[in-house]
């Protein structure tokens, strides 16, 4: 910051601070246009939005939530993409339809859309609900079916529950050494699910789509159920926090195409964590050697280059590094080593997310190094002097007065790094990012923290979703909505670091300007 | 009325003859080079106890060098070689057995600008006294408490011993860095040009420290002000280009100097 700011700009100084002034003025609208049309497209996917009954002028009917509207080339009105769902029934889920065909369209309150397991959503009627105690008809359909599916929630949260604290503990246990009283513990646990998945099997529900076609629709296969025309606002609202919170906190279904990415929130943030832990001591304790212990001759010059050059290496080739060196060559050895055993299949020996830290650690070291040199060449000498002529060694120098004095300099440091490695994801494709691993990395099972996982991250399922799913279409909000949660995985990461260097600025003060 | 005798020059050399058993440094034949650039020039000279020895001469005539010698701070710049020996009550300080850290907390400096850490003013004063260790709360307490009075700071600052040391004036900060070199309790308090960023007011507060502290402990003053010599120091050494000039009691220096060099110095002609 310029100690001759000034509050306004200034007039008569010609073209230049306008210019300078533009710049940051253009920097800001973009940056705040990316961030609103990630809010926008992503969180709106969460909103329940109305749905239309449209009927057209040949007399077919279809009911579909209006996506956009496109003018037709040369001029011949405009086209409108109807988001319709019913996979099953019509083989696909959009229908382009010309505004001027359109007859009439209106928004029925009885319509329903059903978020369902197989073949995604389903709009239409709710004709009636069957169960092996008979079959309920019309509007007391509908609230037997809100019942149905609150208690079918519960089912299957004690089923996850299940599966993941008692069977896959008691499976990994049993993959160690068999044992007769673990098998038959395993046993009744699978016995308890079978007997939970048979209570919520039994009911199907009647559905008919707005052109007449009916479907049976087993319940289970059912998640949610709502009227999206027959809502209030607050309903809505309510609707919106639940489908938000729904999408941080559950794990992905339909090959990522649908459902929540908590694994990938855990992932991410875990990785990064694990890599300051790494990054930090080594990045300081280089910087310091580089600033105050070696020699300031033409090989330390040569090696601060060299350093400063490495931040622009790109990051790929750090992913084919950390493969070779970190997942073929460390992680091969220490299978050979302590795992040898369940070999060939590789413990350590395969991407994970220890080989993950370790890569991104690598790739952020330099910015760590070089935020921690310009830290401590910002102290004054005299400084160092003063302590030194008060009796201190210069260990005790360094670590009383240099070191606090260039904590948050470090702290920026770290800030950096975290940024960078919370975006990257060309080296992960390579050293222990994974598609699909909707267990996190860390359980109640000893050592807790599962180093040799592999894990999920929101930069790679943002990759995944966008280019790798059937639908790019159908896929696009979620893009949007995870590519929103990255930069605020980001900037939470961010935030507690600089609330961090605050507290250290705030205790040690900042280096005085002479 | 002194105990020392009337200061008159070597041969050889304008060393002053003190009684060595008088003397707290005795600096003989002291060669300084930065690389290849001369700083010093053989240059012997005995600094007495309990008294205040001035070195003046113009920028960069090697007396900010000279006292920065005197405590082993040119040990950090590889740069530098030196020859020649400093004597500090009689043993050479660059003898091996010598710790340095030691000789720094017996040799104490205070710099040009105030340098006070980034820590509450406490914590400055404590600073030397924590890294000898070993040392109970309540003793450490009144060693602060005492260097801050010696120091003529503790009045100002009792108050707020816990705020920072960077919210005091420039004068303050400067009395509160020989607080905190005092409370070590060194031999000798190197002072390099220690009133020259301060305003009048605070440089007077310093003088009067100084000749306050002469009973103490031995000071050796760099100043550019010449009237601060003269008002504070018993001895006066003149360096120019490196070389010791003149050395004699101050009064004698400025009255009635030996060398015209020292004369058109002190009177304001240099060539």
């Amino acid at each position: 910051m310029s100690r001759f700011g000034r509050a306004r700009l200034p007039r008569g100084e010609g073209p230049w601070p306008w210019l300078a002034a533009g710049s940051v003025a253009l920097s800001l609208l973009m940056f705040s246009g990316l961030l609103l049309l990630l809010a926008v497209r992503g969180l709106g996917h969460f909103w329940p939005a109305p749905l239309s009954l449209v009927a057209l002028e040949d007399g077919r009917l279809l009911a579909g939530q209006v996506v956009r509207e496109e003018r037709l080339p040369g001029g011949a009105g405009r086209e409108r993409l109807y988001l319709t769902a019913n996979r099953d029934l019509d083989g696909a889920i959009w229908s382009w339809v010309a505004v001027d065909e359109i007859a009439e369209e209106s928004h029925p309150r009885d319509l329903v859309v059903l978020e369902r397991t197989r073949w995604g959503s389903f709009h239409g009627r709710l004709l009636a609900l069957e169960d092996a105690a008979g079959r309920v008809e019309g509007e007391a359909a509908w609230q037997a079916l809100q019942e149905r599916l609150g208690e079918l929630e519960a089912l299957r949260r004690e089923r996850a529950h299940l599966r993941d604290r008692v069977v896959v503990p008691l499976v990994r246990r049993l993959e160690r050494g068999a044992d007769a009283a673990l098998a038959a513990e395993l046993g009744a646990a699978n016995a308890r699910i079978r007997q939970l998945q048979a209570r919520m099997g039994g009911t199907r529900l009647l559905l008919e789509s707005v052109d007449g076609r009916r479907l049976e629709q087993p319940l289970e296969q059912v998640l949610r159920a709502w009227r999206p025309n027959a809502m209030s606002a607050p309903r809505k609202l309510a609707a919106w926090g639940h489908g938000v919170w729904r999408f941080l906190s559950e794990g992905p279904r339909a090959a990522n195409t649908a459902g929540g990415v908590w694994p990938a929130i855990f992932g991410t943030v875990l990785m990064v964590l694990l890599m300051s832990v790494v990054v930090t001591p080594f990045g300081v304790l280089a910087g310091i050697y580089l600033n105050e212990v070696a020699h300031q001759g033409r090989f330390t010059r040569l090696v601060r280059i060299a350093v400063r050059n490495l931040a622009g290496v790109p990051s790929i080739v750090y992913g084919v590094f950390g493969l070779g060196v970190f997942v073929y060559g460390i992680g091969g050895t220490l299978d050979e080593w302590f795992f040898a055993d369940q070999l060939p299949s590789p413990t350590f020996g395969t991407g994970g997310l220890l080989w993950a830290s370790l890569t991104l650690a690598l790739l952020t070291l330099p910015v760590v190094i070089v935020a921690t040199e310009e830290g401590l060449a910002r102290v004054p000498d005299h400084q160092r002097e003063g302590a030194l002529a008060l009796g201190a060694t210069r260990v005790e120098m360094l670590t009383r007065v240099v070191l606090p004095m260039t904590a948050p300099a470090m702290l920026t440091g770290v800030i950096l790094a975290v940024a960078r490695a919370a975006g990257e994801v060309a080296p992960l494709m390579l050293v222990g990012v994974a598609k699909l691993a909707p267990q996190v990395p860390v359980d109640g099972e000893f050592p807790f923290l599962h180093l040799e996982q592999k894990f999920m991250h929101l930069g790679y399922h943002i990759y995944d979703v966008a280019f790798h799913g059937g639908d790019v279409e159908a896929a696009l909000p979620l893009v949007y909505a995870t590519a929103l949660l990255l930069v605020l995985v980001i900037l939470v990461l961010n935030l507690t670091a600089i609330f961090l260097r605050h507290h250290l600025r705030a205790r040690h003060g900042t280096v005085p300007r002479r | 009325m002194s105990v020392f005798p009337s200061p008159r020059p070597a041969a050889g050399g304008p060393i002053i003859d003190f009684d060595p058993a008088a003397c707290c440094l005795e600096i003989e034949g002291l060669s300084l080079a930065y690389g290849e650039t001369p700083a010093l020039r053989d240059l012997s000279l005995r600094v007495p106890r309990h008294r205040v020895t001035a070195f003046i001469g113009p920028s960069g005539c090697g007396k900010s060098t000279l006292l920065r010698a005197l405590n082993r701070l040119h040990d950090l710049n590889d740069e530098v070689r030196l020859a020649g020996s400093i004597r500090l009550e009689g043993q050479d300080i660059h003898a091996p057995e010598v710790e340095v850290a030691e000789l720094r907390r017996r040799v104490g400096m205070v710099f040009q600008a105030p340098n006070p850490f980034p820590m509450s003013i406490y914590d400055n004063v404590a600073f030397g006294l924590r890294l000898q260790g070993g040392m109970r709360k309540r003793q450490m307490d009144d060693i602060v408490e005492w260097a801050l009075q010696s120091a003529a700071l503790w009045d100002e600052v009792k108050e707020r011993l816990g705020s920072s040391a960077w919210t005091l004036s420039g004068g303050q900060q400067q009395r509160l860095v020989i607080a905190r070199t005092l409370a070590v309790r060194p031999e000798v308090l190197l002072l390099d040009e220690p009133a020259s960023a301060l305003d009048p007011i605070s440089t007077l507060k310093i003088e009067e420290l100084i000749r306050n502290l002469k009973s103490q402990l031995t000071l050796v003053l760099v100043t550019h002000n010449m009237q601060q010599a003269a008002r504070v120091s018993d001895y006066t050494a003149f360096l120019q280009e490196g070389e010791l000039v003149e050395y004699g009691a101050t009064d004698t220096l400025f009255t009635n100097p030996r060398l015209s060099r020292t004369e058109n110095y002190i009177t304001g002609r240099m060539a």
